[in-house]
């Protein structure tokens, strides 16, 4: 059902864990739907210097969160807006189709974070 | 790598024995049983005895009463449509329960749209119908009350016979869907008050593409499919042989292996509940604790998802199933596991094994051994995993 490479993620997920001094922290998903996601990022010189997950989910949910990481790591807080859904399961070799849609939300994940990023610096102001 | 299949509910192997009786019929016996020379006689005389030790596996009077069909979905479309444009003179009204086979509550769904009135029942914590209530919603105006002997995801067991007392009481037809139970546990139509009961050759170890339609004499329904008038008009179509065959002797072999089966499994199940619920935290059985299906073991584990821990197992080499979204068509937990209470959080942490022949000590040893670990690493990954359970 899997991509090999989905299933490698599976197994290994990258830059798993929290961040306890992280700069932004999204949330999306919602347990009720099976799927839930966390993602930090660190940012130093308008660079995603460090990036961490943390996701309830199935199979595809684990899979693209340790691939959004892979994909934003050492980005611009431009280019790593620029990331879509597309982008990471293309990176995946594809995902199934029924899975494209709810499994899929690594990339809100990692703009939400952004946002909260964004946020938080234009409070400081 | 070792490979432990506990997924029966999804299919099974086909018994040796089973295929051994069938061979014949596909090249040597292949004659039509409506034909009248010696080639139709032999298809014929293969078909009665088939009837027959079907018949006797679930205790029914003659096996005239037994109607080949394609499986369990047909055979359940077939009693509940069969039964409901047949009575409508008498009544609109259905009853079945909220944890049925798609099979019924699709087709109940569907006569609802035609008119029919239909009533889902409630069921508690564990899966067991409320009787009470059937007592209540039964009226003069029901035709048919259609309950399940057991269920397979859950694997509660239905008190099938005190339902059908009810529905009998009101002058209601009485259907059982006995596509988890049949060959399993011991089924007596006539003393617990059964009509219709659907059977699935795959469920007992026999091919796939056949089952069977229990129908009491004097029980009136109209067929599904029409056509030939085979099985007596009910089930019109060139009898599938082989099939029939062999779902003959997938029967004949339950009725004698049963018990000792039976007896077998129920300690397999009890002491891998047993292991899981001692060395997991926050891990759950879902369905009763005793009145379960002998193959049956259902977990839940809080604060992760059953698509991962089938992933994680698969790895293992050990199939199994489970009731979350992600593993489902519609992208809906069970709806079982939701009629017993179950939030939808909880059910997408569902993991169902339902164990067969093959499976021994050494597989519950092997499976137990690999969950605690499996279990861990994805609450480690998990942000609903509160900190103490992370170590």
């Amino acid at each position: 059902m899997y991509s090999e490479k989905v299933m490698e993620h599976f197994r290994n997920p990258r830059n798993m864990g929290e961040m306890p001094d992280a700069d932004g922290i999204g949330t999306v998903g919602n347990p009720v739907c099976g799927d839930l996601m966390t993602i930090y990022i660190k940012v130093k010189d308008n660079k995603i210097a460090d990036i961490k997950f943390k996701t309830f989910g199935c199979g595809a949910a684990i899979a693209t969160s340790s691939m959004i990481t892979e994909l934003a790591k050492g980005k611009t807080i431009e280019e790593a807006l620029k990331i879509t859904r597309g982008d990471v399961a293309g990176s995946l070799g594809g995902l199934p189709s029924i899975k494209m849609h709810c499994s899929n939300l690594a990339a809100d994940g990692l703009h939400a974070a952004i946002e909260d990023y964004l946020k938080k610096k234009e409070a400081e102001k | 790598m070792r490979r432990v299949y506990m997924d029966h509910t999804a299919g099974m192997p086909v018994d040796e024995r089973v295929l051994e009786a069938m061979i014949p019929y596909f090249t040597q016996n292949y004659g039509n049983p409506s034909s009248i020379h010696s080639f139709g006689n032999e298809a014929r005389s293969a078909i009665d005895e088939a009837r027959n030790m079907v018949s006797e596996l679930i205790g029914a009077e003659k096996k005239e009463e037994i109607t080949f069909t394609s499986g369990g979905t047909e055979s359940n479309n077939l009693a509940i449509k069969g039964v409901a444009y047949r009575n409508k003179e008498k009544g609109n009204h259905i009853i079945t329960s909220s944890i049925e086979h798609m099979s019924v509550i699709n087709t109940c769904k569907h006569l609802g749209k035609q008119g029919f009135k239909i009533t889902y029942i409630p069921v508690d914590k564990y899966g067991i119908v409320d009787i009470e209530n059937l007592r209540k919603e039964v009226t003069d105006k029901t035709i048919l009350v259609s309950i399940m002997y057991a269920n397979g995801e859950i694997g509660t067991i239905e008190p099938v016979k005190e339902i059908g007392e009810v529905a009998h009481s009101k002058g209601a037809f009485f259907h059982v869907d006995a596509v988890a139970a049949a060959g399993q546990i011991p089924i007596d139509v006539q003393h617990e008050n059964i009509d219709l009961l659907s059977l699935s050759s795959n469920d007992m170890y026999g091919p796939r593409g056949i089952g069977a339609l229990y129908r009491k004499t004097g029980t009136h329904i109209l067929p599904t499919i029409h056509g030939g008038g085979q099985e007596r008009g009910l089930r019109s179509g060139t009898e599938n042989l082989s099939g029939i065959v062999g779902m003959g002797k997938a029967a004949e072999i339950a009725n004698t292996e049963m018990k000792t089966e039976a007896e077998r499994l129920s300690e397999l199940r009890n002491a891998f509940i047993k292991r899981i619920l001692d060395s997991i935290p926050e891990s759950y059985l879902n369905g009763h604790p005793t009145k379960r299906l002998p193959n049956n073991v259902n977990f839940r584990f809080r604060y992760i998802e059953g698509e991962s821990l089938i992933l994680s197992l698969d790895m293992e080499g050990v199939a199994c199933s489970s009731g979350s979204a992600c593993t489902s068509k519609t992208l809906e937990p069970s709806h079982v596991l939701l009629a017993i209470g179950i939030a939808h959080e909880e059910a997408h942490g569902s993991l169902l094994f339902t164990l067969g022949k093959q499976n021994t000590k050494e597989d519950i040893k092997y499976v137990s051994g690999l969950l605690p670990n499996i279990v861990k690493r994805l609450r480690a990954i998990s942000p609903l995993t509160p900190k103490e359970l992370v170590t």
